[in-house]
């Protein structure tokens, strides 16, 4: 029991590090030095990890082999990008339509209560985006959740692919804007505190503090008795029916939960993003955050942030060089040219595979890791007993 | 009169053309130890099914407390390939989930030992435990239900306790002995506080010192949680040293029983087990 105490104070501990180290980071990169990238891939790399969390809370805890992620994550993109364009720039937006929604959450509430308001606005929005992505989840459930393994695949699959045609259908052109892309809605960048000449940029600790809370509770939600009773499923059906376990019922608060941030996440990529558009929700997307999990390890928490960070960064950052010539100390312009990241960045991925065959961490978290090599090179607790009964 | 706690009437499942059980009437009083024995493939596990909601029988009723649990008669397709009895008795449909029927205080063991492997003894009891705790996802995720946490946790290791497996609570199900592993599995069902429980070959694979063993504990269990137990069982040393009684099954119908003199002396059973001699002449 203490032992988990001091765990618990050590991961907050380094979290709260963790996010104090970005604010002062944000003020010192400048955003056009090299190094503006780090924040750029940390944003990235914590939204990733929120839904990669979510999908591994169904794929690795509730045994559900889901891949309708990008679609879940569209809705919430989609909800937050509605209900956070100003009044003024809709008319820019919604060029082809006439518009059907005027409500923006952040003006009405910022009207109100100024920068509070403002940000109570977009919270809303964001949890608006998870509400809605849960309660189609909730709706799809009914029929998705009786199919198992690959048909329960095959078949959010299939649902999300039809999510992303759905929002790009002309008729609902006055709601989602068609086929063309949201923009002006509220960003990652309006994250900041003016005093006078001085701005200090919180976009980067926001996202960081944001995707901490997500995981957290869903973190919560693992260590419950409801976290428990997935994990009775996802280890054998058919007893934790026997315990009394109701199936249906338990795999729909999974399901709904995980879309739930899926959304969430959806709606964080809308705000790192530009523009949404339903054509970069592609079932690509869920292949990346897929890769991701099973990178990290299917069951591990901690697994799914290092796997997230580990992909964006190379990705986007580390890897970038490979497409223009320049990696490292290599220059050549004729071997490193566009798409040699992607071999490279395969190869990679297969060697992980092949020598972490159950991902990074296994189905195990980070502390136990922490604790094994503590327990290696650090204490040597049975000599020191000796000497006493000595 | 004995109260009655589980009664099948004219159970009926029909796989097909195939009939598992067929028109088996039975009941179980309280605080006996009933075992229900015959040859493979005579049908035990699918009655076990049918009271546990797993399957859902052809025809008939059962009963539990007095109050109807399952209950069906041939629909559909059945109704012209239908070939037990006592068509048309029932008219009702009444069915659940089996997590419904376990609420209902029927607990059961696998006949393959059907743990949650990769998780620790600690938390299949306690898994056992999350149906009749109050609580929902929010109150459980956002500990606001954390007394009814704290709760479930000291039941399920003074649960451990009794059954001398508290040293183990933090090892993986699937590394202790099997022996060890039934007893878990039996922990596991007392956890959902039944008060009758249903064993599925619950010496199958045990050594003889381990038969033994289980004789008295399930006998002390009996005791101690006030069960009425119901056992499949293929060992016939335990079963006629703890059962009150003995229900024969041999390919789905029941021919015979009574008490374990009375079954051991039926020469229905007899030949059920040992075979008949058609060609007496030879």
């Amino acid at each position: 029991m203490e032992n988990k105490k001091t765990q618990n104070i050590t991961t907050v501990v380094g979290i709260v590090f963790l996010l104090l180290l970005v604010i002062v980071l944000e003020q010192i990169i400048s955003p056009t030095s090299t190094m503006a990238m780090l924040l750029t891939v940390t944003k990235k790399s914590a939204i990733y990890a929120v839904v990669a969390v979510s999908m591994n809370l169904l794929n690795g805890f509730t045994g559900l082999f889901s891949l309708g992620q990008a679609g879940f994550m569209l809705m919430g993109a989609y909800t937050y990008a509605i209900f956070t364009i100003p009044r003024a720039e809709r008319d820019a937006v919604y060029y082809y339509y006439d518009q059907a929604m005027e409500l923006s959450f952040p003006e009405v509430f910022g009207n109100a209560l100024g920068s509070v308001g403002f940000l109570l606005g977009v919270l809303l929005a964001i949890i608006l985006g998870g509400l809605v992505a849960a309660a189609v989840a909730y709706v799809i459930g009914f029929p998705v959740l009786r199919l198992k393994s690959d048909y329960l695949a095959i078949a959010t699959l299939g649902f999300a692919e039809i999510i992303r045609a759905l929002f790009q259908w002309t008729k609902l052109g006055p709601i989602t804007n068609g086929a063309n892309p949201l923009k002006n809605y509220v960003r990652l960048n309006s994250f900041k505190i003016e005093m006078g000449d001085t701005t200090i940029g919180l976009s980067t600790f926001t996202t960081l503090l944001f995707a901490t809370i997500c995981i957290g509770i869903m973190v919560m939600l693992i260590n419950s008795s409801y976290g428990r009773a997935f994990k009775a499923i996802r280890e054998d059906e058919v007893a934790a029916e026997a315990m009394g376990i109701n199936l249906y019922k338990h795999k729909q608060i999974a399901f709904c939960i995980s879309c739930f941030f899926a959304g969430v996440g959806g709606a964080m990529l809308a705000m790192f993003a530009n523009t949404v558009q339903a054509n970069n929700f592609k079932s690509n997307m869920t292949f990346e955050i897929l890769l991701i999990v099973v990178l990290g390890g299917i069951g591990s928490v901690s697994g799914s942030c290092i796997g997230a960070v580990l992909f964006v960064f190379a990705a986007e950052w580390w890897l970038r060089g490979l497409d223009s010539g320049k990696w490292l100390f290599i220059n050549a312009p004729g071997v490193l040219r566009n798409g040699f990241r992607l071999v490279v960045f395969s190869v990679g991925i297969m060697i992980v595979i092949l020598f972490f065959r159950r991902g990074i961490m296994g189905d195990k978290e980070l502390p136990y890791y922490a604790k094994r090599i503590r327990d290696r090179f650090i204490i040597n607790k049975p000599k020191a007993g000796e000497k006493e009964n000595g | 009169m004995a109260e009655n706690v589980l009664r099948l009437e004219d159970i009926t499942m029909q796989f097909g053309g195939v009939v598992a059980v067929d028109n088996f009437s039975m009941e179980v009083n309280k605080g006996e130890i009933v075992a229900l024995i015959g040859p493979n493939g005579a049908g035990k596990t699918t009655a076990f099914n049918c009271i546990t909601g797993v399957y859902e029988p052809t025809n008939g009723r059962v009963t539990l407390h007095g109050e109807v649990i399952v209950e069906n008669h041939p629909q559909g397709k059945m109704k012209d390939l239908y070939k037990g009895e006592n068509n048309g008795k029932y008219t009702n449909v009444v069915s659940h989930t089996p997590d419904k029927i376990t609420y209902r205080e029927i607990a059961r063991t696998f006949q393959n030992i059907r743990l949650f492997k990769a998780l620790t003894v600690f938390d299949n009891v306690l898994i056992a435990k999350h149906m009749r705790a109050k609580h929902n996802v929010f109150s459980s995720t956002f500990r606001f239900s954390a007394k009814e946490e704290r709760r479930m946790r000291d039941e399920a290791l003074s649960l451990l306790e009794e059954q001398n497996l508290l040293h183990l609570k933090d090892s993986i199900a699937s590394s202790l002995p099997y022996g060890l592993q039934r007893r878990l599995e039996i922990a596991r069902a007392l956890a959902t506080e039944p008060s009758i429980i249903l064993l599925d070959e619950p010496a199958a694979g045990m050594n003889p010192q381990e038969t033994f063993e289980l004789t008295s504990f399930i006998r002390q269990i009996r005791e101690e949680y006030k069960l009425t137990v119901f056992m499949i069982e293929h060992h016939m040393d335990l079963v006629m040293k703890i059962s009150d009684r003995i229900y024969v099954l041999d390919f789905g119908k029941m021919i015979s029983h009574g008490t374990p003199t009375e079954v051991q002396n039926d020469q229905k059973v007899i030949d059920a087990y040992l075979g008949v001699v058609e060609d007496a002449e030879d």
